[in-house]
Formats: structure tokens, C-alpha cells, sequence
């Protein structure tokens, strides 16, 4: 491949030298002559405009022909519509593309310069422009109605008793949430983050284990402060960003007491979240059944894109987004109709998010109700941080070297 | 008016002397050498986002292969052993796309052209302020230079993709290129829309106030029509810009939080709340859409006039293409939400968006069509300009109905942010404007040097650069229908890509010949600068004012008075004249009906 490229570059260079001593003749035979297209210029460009057309064109057909079929059938229920209104669009733009196309290169070609020959004085015709304005209006009409329809059809609220699961997006793996046998999600926070915790959800052990780590980080602190006044060692910018870190902790324990405790399906959402199941890497959903897919992010912006769907969402973080949809296809029998049996279903993130940005997907798995109610049943339940005593040793020494590297870092 | 003419003829008269180097060509008020200012600083801009487009091309094309060259280039920390780093690749990416919208298309598409044409076309002696005028390129040349030197600081140059999207963006934590290399790129950007605003206001005082005795509106050639929409939709989007940009710099360095919220990153849960990230894309993109018109119509100008004048006809329904250029800019403001259907937004304003959106197809339908019915029956010349003005409604069209699949809602869904929305715009927007602005390049460059570009080099590079362009862009909509994301290092991790991957090193050799071939471009306008055949005063047998002035420029660009204009533009092959072109100072004869 390599040796390809060599090739290519080499010759481009010759091309170009050759070119340039085209040029330089060109130059030197034409010194003085008014600078007139020639005859036979003019009637190789108008020929090219013909070659250069039908490879276009042919170039079109055989891209249509070798990758027309860019994605197996939708494996969900309103994929199929939207494939519909793809195939309809894609047909209308490319008749129009070959019609256009066809007549500005063909009219470069018949309508080339002839010595003696006047054009033709044509600066207007409302006709003709009125009849221009109409067609695509009418024709856009057509799309903008066929597509909303179809838009209508596949957004707006989910059923009541479609399958609920979050979908939580950070730098970059993607987490799966059921919400376990009560149906219902526990509350999440960002605040009760923590690699225990790694969705932050909320529960009032998981709300004391947080304020107990905080405490211990504000404690060491004020204990260094404490020493520095004593015998000042530290430099003064960084006894600043001490200060900083220390109402930052304490602010971040503000947002914690904040927190409120809400009642959903007559469950406390501080309570819901016990039998959440938590699955990173690989989701699971039943056929046939239509599911909410509730979207979550950490950090920044992600896209959860889920091609052979026809489904893709935003994550945003601060903002719960949401999206329906029923899988009709399940993993088996797609691997039967696309002939590979190593064939999965994908999850990938489509907006840029950094560095490993390319290679933040996970596995979705489609499969029959039983298989996926076997499934979920065996996934770990979500459990809260465990509350240490504060005598504990090692709560007392990690935060201490954790908390001077971000202060550092900072 | 009459006065300021007089006051203008005298001053050329009386104050004729030699002008130091300084005043002439460094902080000069000329609107002819602002113009080949604006010029080269943006073929120097698009020389750089091109090598930058090639190394990415080539990690896509053979992910993991070691090229020597990009080593050479980039150094031991952005390509060690040859192999583009993954930060790197991303940084390579945003600065491309940033050079080129904004820096080529837009400063150097519009700066160009605006500042050379509009005096000339409407027959004033110069812009309204030649102060503005020279403080506007400044401004431009600053930006240019921050926006490089943002390639060369620790962590590298802004690496979140063109559009900056906050969190990303604002937080160094989330990647190395958030840190100084995106300060940078928003402080280029501040000083890029103070560039673009006094440009823009200096155009459209310009257009109103100096247009010479009996240049009516409705007589102006359309490259002053596009130009004048364009400046308009400026002067009322990037405002908006500059606004978005500087809430995130504050929040990025004063603990703001107008675009974050609710966000733990690196083991720390921050001390924002209340932000709203797509605040940001709502007001990003307020620009972003009439941007990707301020870029198309200046092209969509120059191909009107230069079609016209080579096909020998007057261009098809002249008004028909003002009220379209008109109705593109009004629509253009009210379409931004195509590019977040899928952020969450309420889908019944999503169909707003959707018909809002299609809308525009219908002018811009119009506008293709009348270039080919200017074709018909014309008297076709092929100079370069007139090939690349060929090229420019084929990529138009092509690209444009791309448009259609995008506008679609249901449709965008599963296309958005793909090679798919790559492919479209790299020809409707891309392409469409590069050939706009080459055209406007070998037409006019008799009128800015005085002498002749060599026509068989512009044949060579305008059929490599067609071939390539489409080479590259075209198969990428069959990538990003069968789901490949933008923006992706390498797609060696998706099996179900695999088949489609084949693409890939095809892909990347036209982009490679394809940017070489602009060599070809490089060496004709810099050796014909100073070498090439002298022009005469009007090579192309053209209507318009500018080529009555003298092929010498002289400051107040008319030795006496200036022009008077009886006709309209476009009266190529008027049956009622021996000469195929009646220049627009030519009375009418008795009896003749204005047009």
C-alpha cells in the first residue's frame, strides 16, 4: 500500500514538471498573442465535460451497486418506516441528480463556442421560472409531509408499560441500568459520584459515605493548614488553592444536604434504586417489546448511535434524554439473514468526546423475553457504599494523597 | 455624493506622490490590495488546513501504517514512529475544518472578492472607509496567526471538532486539546468576527451610499448582490458568535457556568450547576447555518457572472436570482435546528426546523437552474473560471440534494454526525465554495496583477481538482449510510464497518492527488504574478465597470471621472448590438428598451 502511495506522489511530481514545461512553451509561444481560448482547447474542455459525465455517472451506478444495501433490515419496528422514506428520498435526488447533471454538462458540451455564432439573447421567461419554482415546490411539499408523518410516528412519549432502561454515557464506556424487580429507578445524583458509586445513585447509606469521605478530605486538609500556620512550609499559592479546595468540599456537602427525597410508584427514589442492576459493556433487551431508553452522561457531550436501529440520541450531561423504540430482530435471527455468525449488534458514541473517542461502544444483545428475563436476573445488584467508621485507617490515609494530587493538578 | 466624487477626483489629482513600501502593501487602504492581502493570507491559511487534511487521510486510509513524513511533520509527540496520535488526529481535524470555513471561505472568500469587487462593480473610487477596510484584514491576519500558533502549545490546538462543543470544550480535564490550544482558537475567533464585522458594515455602507450615477440596484452585477446578502448575514449572525464564544471563555477562566451543569469528570464532581450545553449549540449554530451561506453565496456571485459572461448570454432571470439570494438569507436564519434534532429537542419544534429547512431547496433549485438554462444556446467558453464555474453548479446540485436526506428528521437520525453529513457538506459547502472562489480567482486575476494566469495549468488543475474532489467526497456518503461515524480515529474496532472500510485508502489517494494538484494552482498564480503574459484592459469581453479602469491601478481606480452606467449588467449577445457584450457605460441607442 505504501509502495501504492510512493507511486502516486511520484507521479503526481512528473505530472507536475511535465505540466510546468507545457507551460513554460506555451509561455514562450504565445508572447504576444492576445489571450484568446483556442479553438481546440475549447473543444477538448467540452469534450471532457462529456467523459468527465459518464465517468461520474458510471462511477454513481457502480457505487449504488456495490454498497446499496449499506445496512441490513431495521431491526427495530419503526426502522421500517424510516427505511421507507430513506429508499423514496434516495430515489427522487437521484433521478434528479442524473437529470440535472446530465443537462449542465451536456448543454457545456453542445452549446461550446462557434466562431460566428451569436448566442441567443434569452434573459427571462416567467414561464419557465414559474414552472421551476412550482415542480420543486411541489415536490418538496411531497417530502416535508411523507417525512413528517413518518417523524410523528417514531417520536413522542413512550407507552406506559414499555421497558424502561438508562443508557450512562462517561469518557468512554457506556453503562446499561435496569431498574429491577420495583420497575422503578433509583435518583441519581452527580455529587454522589464515586468508584463505588459509579452512577451516583442515591440512597441514604450512599449519602452518608459520601459526606463521610467528604469530611475526612476537609478534615486532612484543615489538618495541613492547620500545621502550615504553625511552621509555614507550604507555598502560598498552593495554601490558596488549599483554602479554594476546602470551600469547594464544603459546597459540594451543601449540594448533598440539598438533595431531595421524592415518592415515585410509591417508592421512595431514595429506596428504588436498591435492586437497579448495573451492566457495563454489554446491553440486553427483549424482541418484540417496546423500550424506553433513557439517556444519561458524566462528563461531556456523548451520542448513543445505534445504526442497525435507526436510533441515535444525544447524552448531555445535566439533561435526561429519552428515546423509544421496539426490536423486532433478535441477535440470532439477524445473524441467520446477514449470514454472519459473529454478527452483534452495536452500540457506538457519535459525538466527539476525546481521545478514545473511536473505540467508546458496547455490545447490544436482542434476544427472545425469557432469555433476556434469565439474563437480567443474573446481573449484580446495585450496592450502596458501604458507611466505614471514621476510625478506619485506610478512609483516613486515601483521601489524603488523593486529595493533594488534584490539588496539585489543579 | 456628487461632492465626495469631486473631492475624491481632486485629491488623485493633486497629492500624486510615491507612497512608502509600509503604506502600500503592509497597512495599506486600497481596496485592491486589501483584496490580494485577504488573498494570499488565505491561500497561506488553505495551503495549511490542506497538509493537515492529507495526515489525517492518511492515518484513515491505512490506520497503523508508519509514514515517515507525518514523523517529519509532526514530530516524535504527535506521530511517534510515523503513527498520528490519537489527540493529534483530533486537533488535525478541528483545525482543518476551522481554517477552512472560516479562514478561507469566509475571510478569504468574502475579503477577497468583496473588497475588490464592490468598489469596482458599482463604480465608487474606493470603500466607504479605507481605515475600517485596512483595520478589517488586520484584524483577519492576527486571528490567521493565533489560530496557527495554536498548533505549536503544550496539549496542542483545539481538538473538539470545528463546532467546539461545551463540556468538552470548556474543561481542560477532558482532553489535552481543551487547554491552551482552545483559549486560543476562542480568542482567534473573537478577533476573526471583529475582522468580519467591520468588513461586513464597511460592504454594505459601501453598496448603499457609493454606487455611481445610474447604478440602480436592479442593475447590479449579482457577485454584488451575493456579496451585499452575504455582509448582511453576517453583520446579524456573527454577533451571536462572538457572544457564544465568550460566555465559554469565561466559562473556561472565570467559574462560570452558563454551559455546564451536573458534571463529574476525573474523579471530581464540579462546583457548576444551572448551564445548559445546548445553550451553546443553539447559539453556535444561529451563526453556523447563515454561515454556511455566507460561504456559498459569494461562490454562488462570482458563478453568475462568470458563466454569463463566458457562455455570451445574459444570466437567466436576474431578478429571479436576486429574490433567491434574497429568500436564502432570510431562511437561512430560521433553519439552525436541523443540526440538533437529535439533542433532545421537542420534536414538534424539530418539524419546524424540517419545513423551514426544505424551504430553502426551492430558491436554491431556482438558482441551479437558471445557470443551466444560461447555458443553453450560449456561445460556451471554456476559460478555467468558466470550468470551475461548471464544476461549482454540479457540486451545488449534487451536494444540495444530499440536503434533502439531512433536513429530514427521521431521516437525520440515523445519518447525523456520519461520513454521510461529511460528504454532504464537503461538496454542497466545501467544494461548492472552493471552485466559487478559484473561478473568482482566474477571472479576476487580470484585474488584480495586470497580467494573465497560465490556461492550460488551470485546465490541468481544474479537472484533477474535480475528479479528486468528487474522488474523495462522493463515496463517503455510502460510509456514513452504512454507519460510520465522523470524526473516528480509526474504524478498525467495528466489525460491522469492515466491508465498507475498503473505501478508506481509495478515499485517501484522491485526497492526496487532489491536494498535490493544487501545486499546480500555487506555482501558475505566484509565477504568473511576476512573470505572466500582461493583460489588456478587458480579457474576457466583459459588461461590468471594473474592467474600464485601467490595467495599472491607480488610487480612486478611474483617472477622470468616474463611470456612468446606462444598462444593466448583462446584456451579452443583445441582438439590437453588432459586439456580443454592451459594457454597462455604453448609452442606449434611440430607441433601444433598457433590459
Amino acid at each position: 500500500m505504501k509502495l501504492l502511495i510512493l507511486l502516486v506522489i511520484v507521479l503526481a511530481i512528473i505530472a507536475i514538471a511535465q505540466l510546468t514545461k507545457v507551460y513554460e512553451l506555451s509561455r514562450s509561444l504565445r508572447k504576444n498573442k492576445e489571450e484568446e481560448i483556442s479553438a481546440a482547447d475549447n473543444k477538448l474542455n467540452a469534450n471532457l465535460m462529456l467523459v468527465w459525465m459518464f465517468l461520474f455517472f458510471v462511477g454513481t451506478v457502480f457505487l449504488y451497486v456495490r454498497y446499496g444495501d449499506y445496512l441490513p433490515l431495521s431491526a427495530s419496528a419503526h426502522g421500517v418506516d424510516v427505511d421507507q422514506l430513506m429508499k423514496v428520498n434516495i430515489w427522487l435526488i437521484t433521478i434528479v441528480f442524473f437529470i440535472v447533471n446530465f443537462f449542465l454538462y451536456f448543454f457545456a458540451w453542445k452549446y461550446q463556442y462557434k466562431k460566428g455564432r451569436k448566442a441567443r439573447f434569452f434573459a427571462h421567461d416567467n414561464r419557465l421560472e414559474m414552472l421551476w419554482t412550482l415542480v420543486p415546490g411541489v415536490v418538496l411539499a411531497f417530502i416535508i409531509v411523507y417525512g413528517l408523518i413518518t417523524w410523528n410516528k417514531i417520536t413522542g412519549p413512550a407507552s406506559a408499560d414499555a421497558l424502561q432502561i438508562e443508557l450512562y454515557s462517561r469518557q468512554f464506556d457506556w453503562t446499561a441500568r435496569y431498574p429491577g424487580e420495583n420497575k422503578t429507578f433509583g435518583a441519581a445524583n452527580y455529587n454522589l459520584i464515586s468508584t463505588s458509586n459509579p452512577l451516583g445513585l442515591v440512597t441514604p447509606d450512599g449519602i452518608r459515605a459520601k459526606m463521610d469521605e467528604l469530611d475526612a478530605q476537609i478534615e486532612n486538609i484543615e489538618h495541613q493548614l492547620e500545621e502550615n500556620k504553625m511552621m509555614p512550609l507550604l507555598p502560598e499559592s498552593y495554601v490558596a488553592t488549599l483554602e479554594d479546595k476546602v470551600s469547594r468540599l464544603k459546597r459540594h456537602k451543601q449540594r448533598i444536604s440539598d438533595l431531595d427525597e421524592n415518592s415515585v410508584n410509591g417508592l421512595s427514589t431514595w429506596e428504588a434504586g436498591n435492586d437497579d442492576r448495573l451492566v457495563k459493556g454489554e446491553m440486553h433487551i427483549p424482541v418484540n417489546k417496546e423500550v424506553e431508553l433513557i439517556f444519561r452522561s458524566q462528563d461531556v457531550i456523548h451520542s448513543a448511535y445505534l445504526p442497525h436501529f435507526r436510533s441515535q440520541m444525544n447524552c448531555v450531561p445535566g439533561v435526561a434524554t429519552r428515546l423509544k423504540m421496539t426490536p423486532t430482530v433478535t441477535t440470532e435471527e439477524m445473524r441467520k439473514i446477514t449470514g454472519n455468525d459473529s454478527f452483534n449488534y452495536i452500540l457506538l458514541c457519535n459525538k466527539v468526546c476525546g481521545a478514545a473517542h473511536f473505540n467508546m461502544q458496547m455490545k447490544v444483545v436482542v434476544e427472545s423475553e425469557a432469555d433476556y428475563n434469565a439474563w437480567v436476573a443474573k446481573q449484580k445488584m446495585f450496592k450502596a457504599p458501604e458507611v466505614k467508621e471514621a476510625s478506619d485507617t485506610t478512609l483516613a490515609n486515601e483521601p489524603k494523597k488523593d486529595t493533594v494530587a488534584t490539588a496539585m493538578g489543579n | 455624493m456628487e461632492a465626495t466624487d469631486n473631492m475624491h477626483a481632486q485629491d488623485h489629482g493633486h497629492h500624486h506622490h510615491k507612497e512608502s513600501f509600509i503604506s502600500k502593501y503592509v497597512f495599506s487602504m486600497d481596496h485592491k490590495m486589501i483584496s490580494k492581502q485577504f488573498l494570499i493570507t488565505a491561500i497561506v491559511m488553505g495551503i495549511v488546513a490542506v497538509m493537515l487534511s492529507i495526515f489525517f487521510r492518511l492515518q484513515l486510509g491505512w490506520p497503523g501504517e508508519k509514514f515517515q513524513i507525518l514523523n517529519a511533520f509532526l514530530g516524535d509527540k504527535w506521530a511517534p514512529d510515523g503513527i498520528l496520535d490519537r489527540n493529534a488526529y483530533l486537533a488535525m481535524v478541528t483545525i482543518h475544518g476551522t481554517i477552512m470555513v472560516f479562514f478561507v471561505l469566509t475571510g478569504g472568500l468574502s475579503g477577497t472578492f468583496a473588497n475588490l469587487l464592490i468598489p469596482l462593480q458599482i463604480g465608487a473610487r474606493d470603500m466607504a472607509s479605507g481605515f475600517l477596510n485596512m483595520l478589517s484584514y488586520w484584524f483577519f491576519a492576527v486571528s490567521s496567526v493565533i489560530m496557527l500558533a495554536s498548533l505549536f502549545v503544550e496539549g496542542g490546538a483545539a481538538s473538539g471538532g470545528w463546532t467546539i462543543y461545551p463540556p468538552l470544550s470548556a474543561l481542560p480535564q477532558a482532553m489535552p486539546g481543551s487547554g491552551m490550544g482552545m483559549t486560543l482558537w476562542l480568542i482567534s475567533m473573537v478577533l476573526f468576527v471583529a475582522s468580519s464585522l467591520l468588513g461586513g458594515l464597511n460592504y454594505v455602507v459601501t453598496i448603499i451610499n457609493l454606487r455611481t450615477k445610474g447604478m440602480k440596484m436592479t442593475r447590479l452585477p449579482l457577485t454584488v448582490w451575493a456579496l451585499f446578502v452575504t455582509a448582511i448575514l453576517g453583520i446579524l449572525s456573527f454577533p451571536v458568535l462572538v457572544s457564544a464564544v465568550v460566555l465559554l471563555l469565561m466559562d473556561r477562566s472565570m467559574g462560570t457556568a452558563f454551559y455546564l451543569s451536573d458534571i463529574y469528570i476525573q474523579g471530581e464532581a464540579l462546583d457548576v450547576t444551572g448551564g445548559s450545553p445546548l445553550l451553546y449549540q443553539h447559539l453556535f449554530w444561529f451563526l453556523g447555518h447563515p454561515e454556511v451561506y455566507i460561504v456559498l453565496l459569494p461562490a454562488l456571485g462570482i458563478s453568475s457572472e462568470v458563466i454569463s459572461t463566458n457562455s455570451r448570454k445574459p444570466i437567466f432571470g436576474y431578478k429571479a436570482m436576486i429574490g433567491s439570494i434574497l429568500a436564502i438569507g432570510f431562511l437561512s436564519f430560521i433553519v439552525w435546528g436541523h443540526h440538533m434534532y437529535i439533542t433532545g429537542m421537542n420534536p414538534f419544534l424539530g418539524s419546524v426546523f424540517v419545513f423551514t429547512t426544505l424551504l430553502i431547496a426551492i430558491p436554491s433549485a431556482v438558482k441551479a437552474f437558471n445557470y443551466i438554462t444560461t447555458l443553453w444556446q450560449g456561445n460556451v467558453r471554456f476559460t478555467p473560471a468558466m470550468l470551475f464555474s461548471v464544476g461549482l453548479v454540479s457540486t451545488f446540485v449534487t451536494g444540495g440534494l444530499t440536503g434533502i436526506i439531512l433536513a429530514d428528521s427521521a431521516l437525520d437520525v440515523n445519518v447525523h454526525d456520519t461520513y454521510f453529513v461529511v460528504a454532504h457538506f464537503h461538496i454542497v459547502m466545501g467544494m461548492s465554495a472552493i471552485f466559487g472562489m478559484l473561478a473568482g480567482v482566474y477571472h479576476w486575476f487580470p484585474k488584480m496583477y495586470g497580467r494573465m494566469l497560465n490556461t492550460k495549468l488551470g485546465y490541468a488543475h481544474f479537472w484533477l481538482t474535480l475528479v479528486c474532489g468528487f474522488g474523495v467526497f462522493f463515496p463517503m456518503h455510502f460510509v456514513g449510510m452504512a454507519g460510520a461515524p465522523r470524526r473516528y480515529y480509526s474504524f478498525s474496532e467495528f466489525e460491522f464497518l469492515d466491508w465498507v472500510m475498503d473505501l478508506n485508502p481509495y478515499i485517501s489517494i484522491f485526497a492526496i492527488v487532489g491536494g498535490a494538484a493544487q501545486i499546480l494552482f500555487l506555482v501558475n498564480f505566484f509565477h504568473s504574478i511576476f512573470y505572466g503574459q500582461k493583460a489588456s484592459q478587458n480579457p474576457w469581453q466583459s459588461n461590468t465597470l471594473e474592467w474600464t479602469t485601467p490595467v495599472q491601478h491607480i488610487h480612486g481606480n478611474w483617472p477622470g471621472a468616474l463611470p456612468e452606467v446606462h444598462r444593466w449588467a448583462y446584456d451579452y449577445s443583445n441582438p439590437e448590438h453588432e459586439e456580443d457584450f454592451v459594457p454597462q457605460v455604453v448609452p442606449l441607442k434611440p430607441g433601444e428598451h433598457a433590459h
